[in-house]
């Protein structure tokens, strides 16, 4: 008998490639033989379109490269600008910055969640972390009034203070969120099934993630030590008591069970942050038309995603000569065809979803 | 912004393995092409350096040169690095591939190429287009780059 390989398109249409992805598979029978990710459906060239706004106006622009994070993604590029042009950022401001970037952490790590979930073939986990996703998107909007593309951030601090109904809203959330990270645990983490599917499957050695540039829960389910919250603290983030969570397989079930770990540290960071929260000004003294001494900048945070780097170039005009940005789904994609050799099509699925893409940010 | 930078020493001892290296005053280091590959072994392989993961890389169109741009960490001390290397050749640039040294390096070079029409010598096979289509006309990070029917620079 004679039997040669075939190749699969898997995507761009199939759900767990979020519609804009593609991976060629190449298969022998339904094991994967080799694996090659296409990105660029939805290139949209946000680089190059910086080029043509003033500072100010590329802040909506990095609200949609991670939309699901839309907050995280504006922190690295005012801080960018903000290093670039040595502005002090008012305390008030730095500890709004660490509230709302956490919330919007959870309500990241939420869809990833619900999402994995449902990438394995559990539709109920989606509904439940779309619930208390609802929650955290609630209060996001009382601060700024969008609940999806935020632009809250401002060069030299936010756009406006938190409001007063902002208070007891996420005192109740604190109160009541540790729970339904429990109620994940019993109904994702501890499934039979789920864990059959992806314990030991899609293992990434720590040397690996080291090599391929890898962040985020990507790296540390590895067991490398690295966030930058803790290991390079930014902001205010060295005044607070949390832990980073770590894997020790370096497999799919690692990287989905520490965003649950994650959700839990992040709820003690902004109990902590309302704890500590000085009064005083939310916007350091920024002149109206923002115009950077020539030169460059490039600064990280630690998005819900990885590390998320913005890197700035300032020819003394009131536009960005260039700007760069290291978003962490597309570099955590690099390692994706490697990966999934050997594996069979339904581990695929399992892989892809475990590393937590956004298309928007892989594709910029 | 807390960071930890490379102290003198190791800077001084750097410069003195590879002359004709510049050091800034902020740290930022620049090579040229020719000696891009063996600065970067060595800040990745010599224990004192250990700047084992390459966080950044990419490429800015200056009006005179293009200009490649590194970011590295290292784990173990907490350092981080900026190196640039100036690509004079503007209107064939080419760079040696970071690839034999970072896997991480592959999809980031085959951006830079994509978008900005840099060569990397050393690249497995050769870069591809990542994100635009194979036969897209020209490289649109290019600060010439002016498509068909689009609006006036």
């Amino acid at each position: 008998m004679k039997t040669q390989t075939y190749v699969l398109n898997l995507g761009p249409q199939h759900p767990s490639t979020h519609g804009v992805f593609r991976i060629i598979l190449e298969l022998d029978g339904e094991t994967v033989v080799k694996a090659t990710p296409v990105p660029g459906y939805l290139h949209r060239g946000i680089e190059k379109l910086a080029e043509a706004r003033t500072y100010t106006q590329v802040i909506p622009y990095t609200d949609r490269m991670d939309y699901l994070a839309s907050m995280l993604m504006n922190w690295g590029y005012v801080a960018a600008v903000e290093k670039l042009m040595g502005i002090q950022v008012p305390e008030r401001a730095e500890y709004i910055r660490v509230i709302v970037g956490e919330l919007s952490r959870i309500a990241s790590h939420l869809v990833a969640t619900g999402a994995y979930g449902a990438d394995i073939g559990g539709l109920t986990a989606f509904i439940y972390t779309f619930r208390d996703r609802e929650d955290v998107l609630d209060m996001l909007e009382m601060i700024c009034g969008s609940r999806m593309t935020f632009s809250y951030f401002r060069i030299g601090g936010v756009a406006e203070d938190l409001p007063e109904e902002f208070y007891p809203k996420i005192k109740e959330f604190i109160a009541k969120f540790p729970a339904c990270c429990d109620e994940y645990d019993g109904l994702i983490t501890g499934n039979e099934i789920f864990q059959a599917r992806t314990k030991f499957v899609g293992v990434i050695p720590p040397e690996v993630a080291i090599n391929y540039s890898l962040s985020g829960p990507v790296l540390r389910a590895s067991g490398v030590n690295f966030d930058l919250r803790k290991n390079r603290p930014y902001s205010v983030y060295d005044r607070f008591d949390f832990e980073v969570p770590l894997g020790k397989n370096g497999d799919c079930f690692d990287r989905f069970r520490l965003r649950i770990l994650e959700m839990r540290q992040s709820i003690r960071i902004i109990e902590q942050a309302l704890e500590q929260m000085p009064e005083g000004e939310i916007m350091a003294r920024v002149p109206k038309v923002i115009k950077p001494p020539v030169g460059d900048a490039y600064a990280e945070i630690e998005s819900s995603k990885g590390i998320y780097g913005a890197y700035v170039v300032s020819d003394g005009s009131t536009k960005p000569y260039r700007v760069h940005f290291r978003r962490p789904s597309f570099i955590n994609l690099g390692y994706l065809g490697k990966l999934c050799e050997g594996w069979k099509i339904a581990d695929v699925i399992a892989i892809l979803g475990s590393i937590d893409i956004v298309l928007g940010e892989v594709d910029c | 912004m807390a960071q930890k930078q490379l102290p003198a020493e190791l800077l001084a001892a750097l410069s003195e393995k590879f002359p004709g290296l510049q050091v800034a005053e902020n740290q930022v280091i620049t090579v040229d092409a020719a000696r891009l590959l063996p600065l970067m072994q060595e800040l990745k392989e010599n224990p004192d350096y250990a700047m084992d993961y390459l966080t950044n890389l990419t490429g800015v169109d200056y009006a005179d040169r293009f200009e490649m741009v590194y970011n590295l960490i290292s784990f173990e001390h907490g350092y981080e690095l900026m190196v640039k290397c100036p690509l004079p050749d503007k209107e064939n640039p080419s760079v040696p591939s970071l690839c034999p040294l970072w896997g991480g390096a592959n999809w980031q070079e085959r951006e830079v190429y994509d978008l900005m029409g840099i060569n990397f010598t050393g690249y497995p096979g050769h870069p591809t287009r990542i994100f635009l289509e194979d036969n897209f006309p020209g490289h649109p990070l290019r600060k010439d780059f002016q498509w068909e029917g689009g609006r006036e620079a």
